[in-house]
């Protein structure tokens, strides 16, 4: 089907998720629907431990943990059967939560291998270093990176900010289909949140969409969403507007908790 | 039953060390071999335990195979002490056995009765555990006045210099067929068990005071849980060394069938003698499939005086066979006793799946020396070790850690968590930390961690500030220190180590 | 001493040639002395082969090494190796003072002028015997405890050809000295003595390379003893390399003397061979010494490794920081011991010792035994030491970027190296490390659990 006359065309799908801790019966997603079409932002919120977190690294393929039922598609492929590197040649990008440090291993070496692996995969050309040392000087000047940290190791003594800006230059650099953003917000002080934000905001458009994990609402002042999606104990407990954050700021996850025993 | 003779307190008091409470002499009217290490002593040992002959065998071969390695003391260790005359000591001391003990409780001595409240023993087991003669009765909850935090119910062994003189709570434990008893009386009882492992896990040729041990063994714990049977209470052996000269030398043998479980305790006293006392012992442990066995020590042997003399020379072998898959063998061990100890609590991870812990605290004060630590081996798939050792060296005492971590081929996905800590309260002491490592696969995961240093002069005043006098602070800062360690042992167990914690460091500072 | 004494005929060899060597040396009385001690010395011990008993070389056996016989190397053929040979192989720059030795003797032709002016001196030993005589007696041999070791021992005997560093007070500006020890093609296996002794002046500064190569894929023994003698306020910048022929025997000893305030920094890079030692001793010796030592070691084949490392803080406030990185594939062994010992009254002193591993290969195999032993209590020490695979998150992350699981590795790997190798301040010596090793670098892939459904 084309997508004319502004029909939605679904990137993400997920279907009827369930999920457990790998290696043991521990149930995390019980049952997640979700479908995210090209040039939405969708933001999933909920309490600690609702499994949130889980969703979005379960999409990106983390190792622990174990899909029992249901299915994950991307452009109508199944993303399940490809191992993560392919998800994130696919399109696919995950800002970690709690980015990892790869002591010894150069950010510009590892970056340029990743956005070449990407290239590669659609075809095109290897990126020459120089034009791969201008996008990468861009993308951390956008991000506010000090320079000096690409001299460091992958973000081996970065402070928490600096690694979530670190995030947002491969978000730059990588150019995904589909953005996952993992409590990005989580330990940014204003000013970093607000550069965050307005890097997410410039790649906003047709091509792209984004789906971001957040506790707070407070990132939503930021990044308008199209839909929001609670999550409550591994389903999706109720579905709105951005109004529905709002609503959730005054009255608390306890309200939705009710609502979804009621309704 | 037999029914040692307590009478009462024969040191005199110009002996006695204040400082250890434990220090009483129980005169026990005791048959004794001659001193000396022969052949004939050997099967002298076995004759009084009325032994079949496969085992005085097993003990000659023992003792035939120490005469090989009699010169080859082990002096690895970062100890120093005098050389041991081996014929200077007996080897065999039992309580004769007597029907006329003590007719009430009255006539025990109070200090065994403290110590047995201390280890949190009701009192009609005490009853049994001083050998006061009365009616049988089986014990009932009536008779439990027991002393704050002790533990419902806790089967005691208590061995006297070589020999099991009581154990308690037999018919319960018989209803669900776990036996716990002497290993003298188990070769009696189940004598294919005690073939099957007797030497299993640690073979008389493994080290210098296993082959004299195995040789000359008196008497020790032994326990059996069938399989699918979770011990209903916690079992205990109370250890004493009495007559003077003697050498203790048990042996404890604990076989956990599969899918059962069984946590055991062990305390250790001894009397204030100005000559050092040798205790060498050997405990083997066995987990079968599924099966988990916790074993706890609480080891207050007499450390010695402030001058370094006297004192018990603790030079022991424990190892446990985690044999079949998903075992467990756990070691949480209180070291606060003792001139000298020598000793490395030890797992081999033989089955796929199965988990080796050690938790230490090991105290050293005055003048005495810890040479301890562990040994993890890991020879099956996803096997998993953790080692936690707390060491504190006060006065001109001297700690020492020292452990290996054998991760092997075939161990895959092995991991191995180590941390060890030291403490150093004063600047006559210390702390030494001498860890082995060998990994030879490249899917296993090891980490060792270690950190020395005083107690902060931060934390001193942060406490001193809250109104706590020096003292005071070192030992809320120590007992804090070993936390980690006390909440793995049983919880009046617990009590008790910190109170041990807190005697022993008394006078260190100020 | 619990070692066991050898048989004594498989020293033959090393006795016949003291002989010889004897007549051919340099003959000042006072240098014969101590050469003949040497060899009493390493008559009485042999070499620690002991396996009982044998704390020190518990997880070394160099058996091999007292099994066979190795010649000294009195003939030196001129032009036997080329300049270009060791630019091609060595790390090199004309802006360093380079000194060169072949099997153990001095070559003046491919070494730098030596130096003699304004208080440094950077010359072959043996031809600063007669005008250094003083700062030789005062320090030779005073600092390595050639009792305990035979291969100190019989250094100690053929003591003739290898470095002299001097170094006056208050001196910033000597040029990096580079001693490089070369191993040739010859018909016999033979046994090369390179001894050096390097002293530093007070709130001197120098930067000192020691690299070990081969151009030679037969078996041979490299004996080596460094003492370093930093004076009050003094900073050495130490770098070395082993880069022996696979089937080549090393056992060297770099002996470090510190007084106050001194600083010592050293990286040492250590490919394997047959059986290589690397032996770095430490003595804190003053107030506000330090010294920080790195290390690399890399292994494959059926190569071993041992890095023996001590550390003594003699006296308070003194620091020490050791990091030591290793990657073993193949059967390879590696060892690491390191010791650090505060002596009693060594107060306020700060240690640290961290031993990391990546084991690449099921047969290849890592003794690793960090060592505190402390007599004083105003301290703060620590160690550690890690071996085994990269966490299952840290590959996630990568693969999560797009880049297949064998590059992953590579950069994992590499990074691993790069840790050590990034803090090189040498320009010329960084750069060949960084070609150099991370071009030796075993291939290999990790494995990951795979996500997936059930």
């Amino acid at each position: 089907m084309a997508s004319n006359n502004g029909a939605k065309q679904p990137l993400l799908e997920v279907r009827d998720l369930h999920v457990v801790v790998a290696g043991t019966n521990t149930e995390i997603l019980k049952g997640v629907d979700l479908t995210v079409n090209l040039g939405e932002v969708h933001a999933i919120m909920g309490p600690n431990g609702s499994g949130k977190s889980t969703l979005v690294n379960v999409i990106a393929g983390r190792p622990d943990y174990e899909v029992t039922s249901g299915e994950v598609l991307l452009h109508g492929q199944d993303v399940l059967a490809m191992l993560p590197e392919v998800r994130a040649r696919e399109g696919m990008f995950l800002a970690f939560q709690y980015p990892l440090e790869l002591p010894g291993v150069r950010p510009w070496q590892f970056l340029k291998a990743a956005v070449d692996a990407v290239r590669k995969h659609r075809g095109e050309t290897e990126v020459s270093a120089r034009e791969f040392d201008q996008m990468y000087k861009a993308a951390a000047i956008e991000m506010g990176l000090k320079p000096e940290l690409a001299k460091r190791a992958m973000n081996e003594g970065f402070s928490g900010g600096e690694k979530k800006r670190n995030e947002m230059v491969q978000l730059a650099l990588l150019n995904p289909k589909l953005a996952l953003l993992d409590e990005t917000d989580s330990g940014l002080d204003i000013d970093a949140l607000k550069t965050v934000a307005e890097a997410v905001n410039n790649r906003r458009g047709p091509e792209r969409s984004i789906l971001l994990v957040t506790h707070y609402q407070r990132l939503l002042n930021y990044i308008k969403p199209d839909f929001v999606h609670v999550l409550v104990s591994g389903r999706i407990a109720v579905s709105g507007g951005p109004e529905l954050a709002h609503e959730l700021e005054s009255k608390g996850y306890d309200w939705v908790k009710e609502t979804a025993a009621a309704g | 039953m037999t029914s040692p003779k307590v009478i009462s307190r024969k040191t005199s008091s110009k002996d006695l060390d204040q400082d250890y409470r434990w220090g009483f002499v129980t005169d026990i009217e005791s048959e004794t071999a001659p001193k000396g290490l022969s052949e004939d002593v050997v099967r002298f040992i076995s004759q009084k335990k009325e032994e079949p002959e496969w085992l005085l065998e097993w003990r000659l071969k023992a003792y035939r195979h120490f005469l090989t390695i009699q010169d080859k003391e082990p002096d690895w260790a970062m100890i120093k002490y005098p050389k041991i005359d081996l014929q200077d000591m007996h080897y065999y001391s039992a309580p004769k056995k007597q029907g006329d003990g003590p007719k009430s409780m009255d006539e025990v001595d109070p200090e065994l009765i403290a110590a047995f409240d201390k280890l949190g023993i009701p009192i009609q087991e005490q009853k049994k555990l001083a050998g006061v003669v009365e009616e049988e009765g089986e014990p009932g909850e009536e008779d439990g006045v027991r002393p704050p935090g002790a533990p419902s119910q806790v089967a005691v062994d208590a061995v006297f210099d070589s020999v099991s003189v009581a154990t308690t709570y037999q018919k319960m434990l018989e209803e669900h067929g776990v036996v716990f008893c002497s290993v003298s009386e188990a070769v009696k009882r189940v004598p294919e068990i005690v073939k099957k492992y007797l030497g299993s896990v640690v073979p008389y040729t493994d080290n210098y005071y296993a082959a004299l041990n195995s040789a000359v063994f008196s008497d020790g714990s032994f326990v059996y849980i069938p399989k699918g049977v979770r011990c209903p209470i916690e079992l205990m052996t109370y250890f004493r060394i009495n007559t003077l000269d003697s050498g203790q030398f048990e042996r404890t043998l604990i076989i956990a069938e599969d899918s059962s479980y069984v946590s055991y305790l062990e305390g250790c006293t001894a009397p204030m003698r100005k000559s050092h006392q040798l205790h060498a012992a050997v405990v083997e442990l066995v987990a079968l499939d599924n099966a988990e066995i916790k074993y706890s020590t609480l080891q207050n042997w007499y450390p010695g005086d402030k001058e370094g003399k006297g004192g018990v020379y603790n030079f022991v072998t424990k190892r446990g066979k985690c044999q079949g898959v998903n075992s467990k063998i756990s070691w949480t061990q209180v070291e606060t006793g003792s001139a000298i100890t020598w000793k490395y609590p030890s797992v081999i991870l033989q089955g796929d799946n199965s988990i080796g812990e050690f938790y230490s605290v090991a105290l050293v004060n005055n003048h005495q020396q810890a040479d301890t630590g562990t040994k993890m081996i890991h020879i099956g798939k996803n096997t998993k070790s953790t080692i936690v050792a707390k060491g504190i060296s006060a006065g001109k005492g001297q700690s020492t850690y020292r452990g290996l971590v054998q991760i092997l081929p075939t161990a895959e996905n092995a991991t191995n968590f180590t941390q060890c800590d030291s403490l150093l309260v004063g600047d006559k002491c210390g702390a030494h930390t001498v860890p082995y490592i060998e990994v030879r696969n490249p899917t296993a995961r090891m980490e060792h961690e270690a950190s020395t240093s005083k107690v902060s002069d931060d934390q001193l005043f942060y406490c001193q500030q809250r109104g706590l006098d020096q003292e005071e602070a070192h030992y809320v800062i120590i007992n804090g220190f070993c936390r980690g360690i006390f909440k793995e042992l049983p919880f009046e167990f617990a009590m008790e180590a910190s109170q041990l914690l807190k005697v022993s460091l008394e006078g260190t500072v100020g | 001493m619990t070692q066991q004494v050898e048989k004594r005929e498989k020293y033959d060899q090393y006795l016949a040639d003291f002989e010889t060597f004897k007549k051919s040396a340099n003959g000042h009385t006072w240098l014969n002395e101590i050469r003949t001690t040497g060899l009493s010395t390493f008559n009485a011990t042999g070499f620690p082969t002991a396996t009982r008993g044998n704390e020190e070389w518990r997880f070394t056996n160099v058996g091999p090494i007292a099994r066979k016989a190795f010649t000294y190397p009195f003939k030196v053929s001129a032009d036997s190796v080329t300049k270009e040979q060791l630019k091609a192989i060595a790390p090199w720059d004309d802006k360093w003072t380079t000194l060169v030795f072949v099997d153990g003797r001095f070559d003046e032709n491919l070494s730098s002028p030596a130096i003699q002016k304004n208080g440094v001196t950077v010359s072959n030993l043996d031809a600063a015997l007669d005008s250094e005589k003083g700062l030789i007696e005062q320090h030779l041999g005073r600092y390595v405890e050639s009792d305990k070791n035979g291969f100190t021992a019989v250094n100690t005997a053929f003591l003739r050809d290898g470095a002299l560093v001097k170094i006056a007070d208050n001196t910033e500006d000597t040029p990096p000295v580079h001693l490089l020890f070369v191993s040739s093609e010859r018909s016999e296996p033979f046994v090369a003595y390179p001894r050096s002794l390097v002293v530093v002046g007070k709130n001197s500064k120098a930067t000192l390379m020691e690299s070990y190569i081969s151009l030679t894929e037969n078996g041979y023994f490299t004996d080596g003893v460094a003492e370093i003698v930093l004076q009050d306020g003094a900073q050495v910048d130490h770098f070395r390399l082993m880069r022996e022929a696979a089937q080549a025997y090393h056992i060297t000893t770099t002996q470090v003397h510190q007084s106050k305030d001194s600083t010592f920094n050293s990286t040492s890079f250590a490919r394997g061979s047959s059986i290589a030692r690397n032996q770095i001793h430490v003595a804190l010796d003053g107030p506000g010494a330090a010294c920080t030592l790195k290390g690399l070691y890399l292994t494959d084949g059926s190569e071993h490794i041992d890095n023996n490392i001590n550390i003594d803080h003699l006296k308070p406030h003194t620091n020490s920081d050791l990091f030591f990185k290793g990657i073993l594939a193949g059967k390879s062994k590696a060892v690491f011991s390191g010791r650090v010992i505060v002596h009693k009254d060594a107060q306020k002193v700060l240690a640290n010792q961290s031993d990391k591993n990546l084991i690449l290969s099921e047969n290849a195999r890592i003794n690793t035994k960090p060592m505190l032993l402390i007599y004083a209590d105003d301290v703060k020490c620590a160690h550690g030491a890690t071996a085994g695979a990269v966490s299952d998150d840290v590959i996630f992350y990568m693969l999560s970027r797009g880049l297949d699981m064998e590059t992953a590795t590579r950069y994992l790997i590499q990074g691993f190296a790069h840790e050590v190798i990034d803090g090189i301040p040498l320009d010329g010596f960084r750069d060949y490390m960084d070609t150099y090793f991370v071009e030796s670098l075993p291939a290999y892939t990790f494995q990951m659990k795979r996500p997936g459904r059930n």
